[in-house]
């Protein structure tokens, strides 16, 4: 079946079944290739994208379900060379160590800034439980959410 | 007696001049190195890299009887070379490395060291690494090996590198080579007053010199970039999702594969029905022996054409993890007896001189390495040449486990490891490899396999599990006596004590291992000191001693004594304030050239343990990469408060219980403790790994704070 996706503000077209997962179609038929796989059950938060700005598991969801919303991958997120400030926050804190994690992390804190601008450790550990970092840099994680948290905050960045 | 065969002064000294004993190598098959498939020769260099200067360092033990530098007008190049390095005609230096980047960051501290000796702006160093074709033959990249070894042989190529260019500069000038300096990329006169970038120097030139001297280098305390913690060289990519890992990589005419995996371990094909899938268009199938797999234009189709394959297994009976511990403890059936032990003294005849004694056991699980990027390669068969992208640890081994496989020379295969997914010691094989180029090889495109985690949980290879048997016996004075340690199954590593004891006996004993098993950040390093430490912390309860001052009674190792007193002093041991539910624990050593201690605060409540804040203090020599390290650490806190804690996979009849993240549970962020790391630089000692040993501390200073 034909689809349209609305992908980073771009309207995309795919020529799929309906059941396939939005991750493969990301990856394998619009190349965008930064949402990863990590486990095919919505555990891990690596294939972790927006949609209508919530963040959503996208190897869960049938690219069907996609079609009519706003979706936003990781390439999505910075503007022209300027990255987003959890993109920026990330590689100022260096949170990540092999990075297969980081572009679900990044979107999962994106999600979490957009609707609480300055969230407390625990609001960040709670809305993070379900990325899966195996190299261990929750703690950076931690530390870069709150990082962008502040910078987005200071009017100089704005 | 052989008294003399374990000292522990004798084995700490030996931990700076590390000899690689192949322990990781030991846990697969042994597998000795390849003759040099170095096939490209200088001109084929200066082709992919453009001119300017090649500086190679020669393998000292093959060419011992030349010396001095030789330059070579010829297009070969010696076959026994460590390493090589480029610098461009526009100051662009390449240096080559068969070890991979895994996210232990290496490909930033190599290149620092690169930067350091060569005196050049770290942004004009790049390193192409694990690439067969390009790069210097490896054995792979594991046993924290990447630091000493490889970081030592990019500083000596990239010291005489900068000697090279002193030396060209100097005939440039007609000036005395010692009068000038290397700095910021260039060679200054300071008598005259002038410079000259290496850029210009190499310009014009396809020169090539083989070094063979080894060179003076810079000491730490003179460093100026390496020691420093620089941004990840392509950390950009990263956080913007553009860096391909292998299982980003879309080749022209690609095809998505899918292997159709047996019911069981051990289980052999009895009938294969493949009618079904053949009929789906664009489907090639390919049923070789007990192989069975698809490949399809896309990942749907492959699923759907494995699934409409009808395959029977015939499984012969096998234990489950209820039964593990008493059959590890069984002796391995294999009369090649791989048992090591170490005596020391007599530990029957000094039993009674130990006014308090403790035998305990204490086992640990099957755990799986759960690499977030699981196991993927993509195939390409190209004019009878095979080239292969995979996230591998070893791809030298890969690229022969395929040249054998498919009956090829080693000079058809080209292995290209892209910076990948991670690996803790689970990727040291090539089954994806092999897998999609048998799959590629029958389709006669390029193939892409991308393992599910199922499979992943499955068909890889575990940290063996273990049962260690330890009894030790102390006079009243906290002095030990004697000490005995079996281990059983879970391997040799790190398992002597480093703990003065007059009489000893400790032996790793081999086992018949009910699942598949190798190595893991560490290997048995980690459950080695969970049993030791643990056993260290009981015995001081029996002496009514305090943890830490029985270890220090028993400890010479000044460096190791030093990372106890320092993450004693910056945890508050001894001052914590106890209360119902909290508890405190110690616990440390050292292994891979790396002293690590560690202090742990853990509360429970109701029934929940949860660990609140690590101290850890590690020595690994002179720190190279300071911010790096610490993440290094930190993550490997992390990591190992799994394994002690919860990891653990199920197993029955052959059949993994768990394969998922949903059963099998990792380290999450409501896991994370406050943690301090706490560096000991020591400027003067050789820098050494630290991707595994920081695991080692965790689960015994858990362990002993809620003993």
């Amino acid at each position: 079946m034909a689809f349209t996706l609305l992908v980073n503000g771009t309207e995309q077209h795919a020529e799929v079944d309906p059941e396939k997962p939005l991750l493969y179609v990301l990856r394998d038929d619009l190349g965008l290739t930064g949402t990863k796989y990590g486990c095919g059950e919505g555990q891990c938060g690596a294939c972790t994208v927006l949609v209508d700005g919530s963040p959503e598991r996208s190897c869960l969801l049938p690219v069907s379900s996609a079609t009519g919303k706003k979706i936003t991958t990781i390439e999505g997120l910075s503007r022209g060379d300027r990255l987003h400030p959890v993109q920026q926050a990330f590689l100022d804190v260096e949170a990540f160590q092999c990075a297969y994690c980081t572009p679900g992390m990044i979107i999962s804190a994106a999600a979490l800034l957009a609707r609480t601008p300055n969230p407390s450790e625990e609001q960040i550990i709670s809305h993070m439980e379900g990325n899966v970092c195996r190299c261990g840099a929750y703690g950076r994680i931690v530390e870069a959410v709150r990082h962008a948290a502040a910078t987005h905050r200071s009017p100089k960045n704005a | 007696m052989r008294d003399s065969a374990y000292r522990t002064n004798a084995l700490v000294d030996q931990l700076h001049e590390p000899e690689f004993k192949d322990v990781e190598l030991k846990q697969h098959d042994s597998i000795s190195r390849l003759p040099h498939a170095f096939n490209f020769d200088r001109r084929g260099f200066f082709k992919v890299l453009g001119g300017g200067l090649l500086v190679c360092l020669a393998a000292r033990h093959v060419i011992a009887q030349e010396s001095g530098s030789t330059v070579h007008h010829d297009h070969e190049l010696p076959k026994t070379l460590d390493s090589w390095l480029h610098i461009g005609e526009n100051g662009e230096v390449t240096a080559f490395t068969g070890k991979v980047e895994v996210g232990q960051n290496v490909r930033t501290s190599l290149a620092q060291q690169v930067a350091e000796e060569l005196r050049v702006p770290l942004s004009s160093v790049r390193l192409i690494m694990g690439d067969t074709e390009l790069t210097p033959y490896d054995m792979g990249t594991f046993g924290s090996r990447t630091t000493p070894q490889m970081g030592m042989q990019l500083r000596k190529v990239s010291a005489s590198a900068r000697a090279v260019l002193i030396a060209m500069a100097a005939e440039r000038w007609s000036a005395d080579a010692a009068s000038l300096t290397a700095e910021n990329g260039k060679i200054r006169d300071a008598k005259a007053n002038r410079a000259i970038t290496y850029a210009e120097l190499v310009h014009g030139q396809k020169l090539s010199k083989v070094i063979e001297d080894d060179p003076k280098l810079t000491p730490a305390a003179d460093w100026k970039i390496a020691g420093t913690s620089p941004p990840k060289t392509n950390g950009r990519d990263f956080v913007t999702g553009a860096h391909e890992y292998t299982t980003d990589i879309k080749l022209p005419g690609m095809l998505h594969g899918k292997i159709v995996r047996p019911t069981a371990f051990h289980a052999k094909l009895t009938t294969c029905d493949t009618s079904q899938a053949e009929k789906i268009p664009g489907v090639s199938v390919v049923h070789d022996g007990d192989f069975i797999g698809v490949s399809a234009a896309d990942v749907m189709t492959a699923d759907r054409a494995a699934q409409a394959i009808r395959a029977q297994w015939d499984a012969p009976p096998q234990i489950s993890d209820r039964e593990l511990f008493e059959q590890l403890r069984k002796p391995a059936s294999d009369k090649d007896d791989d048992t090591e032990r170490y005596v020391l003294g007599s530990v029957e005849q000094s039993r009674a001189q130990a006014q308090k004694s403790l035998r305990q056991t204490y086992t640990v699980a099957y755990i799986a390495h759960t690499p977030l990027e699981p196991r993927a390669a993509v195939a390409e068969w190209k004019d009878g040449k095979l080239t292969v992208w995979t996230g591998t640890q070893r791809p030298f081994a890969v690229a022969e486990e395929l040249a054998q496989t498919f009956h090829l020379t080693p000079e058809s295969v080209r292995v290209i490891v892209p910076d990948t997914g991670s690996a803790y010691g689970g990727k040291h094989t090539g089954e994806a490899a092999v897998e999609a180029a048998r799959l590629a090889k029958a389709a006669g495109k390029p193939v892409k396999l991308v393992w599910s985690r199922e499979e992943e949980f499955t068909w890889a290879y575990f940290r063996p599990a273990g049962v260690i048997d330890v009894s030790s016996g102390a006079r009243a004075d906290g002095s030990l006596v004697f000490w005995e340690f079996d281990n059983y199954n879970s391997g040799p590593a790190a398992m002597r004590t480093p703990y003065e004891v007059a009489n000893q006996r400790i032996t790793f004993h081999p086992s018949d291992a009910p699942l598949r098993q190798g190595s893991y950040r560490s290997l048995a390093a980690a459950a080695n000191h969970f049993a030791r430490e643990s056993h260290m912390d009981e015995l001081a309860h029996e002496l009514r001693m305090d943890p830490l001052e029985f270890r220090l009674k028993n400890l010479k190792n000044d460096r190791l004594r030093a990372v106890f007193q320092a993450a004693a002093e910056k945890f508050g041991w001894g001052k914590q304030k106890n209360s119902i539910g909290t508890g405190f624990g110690i616990g440390g050593g050292f292994e891979k050239g790396g002293y690590i201690a560690t202090c742990a605060e853990v509360s429970v409540e109701r029934g929940a343990i949860k660990v609140t804040r690590v101290v850890q203090a590690f020595d690994c020599g002179a720190v190279v990469n300071p911010e790096g390290l610490k993440n290094q650490i930190s993550g490997a806190i992390m990591q190992g408060l799994g394994g002690a804690l919860f990891e653990a996979i199920r197993f029955e009849n052959g059949r993994i219980v768990n394969p998922h993240l949903a059963e099998y549970r990792v380290p999450r962020f409501s896991d994370l403790p406050r943690i301090d790391v706490v560096l000991v630089d020591r400027k003067g000692q050789r820098s050494m790994g630290a991707g595994e040993t920081p695991l080692t501390g965790i689960a015994p200073a858990v362990a002993n704070a809620i003993f």
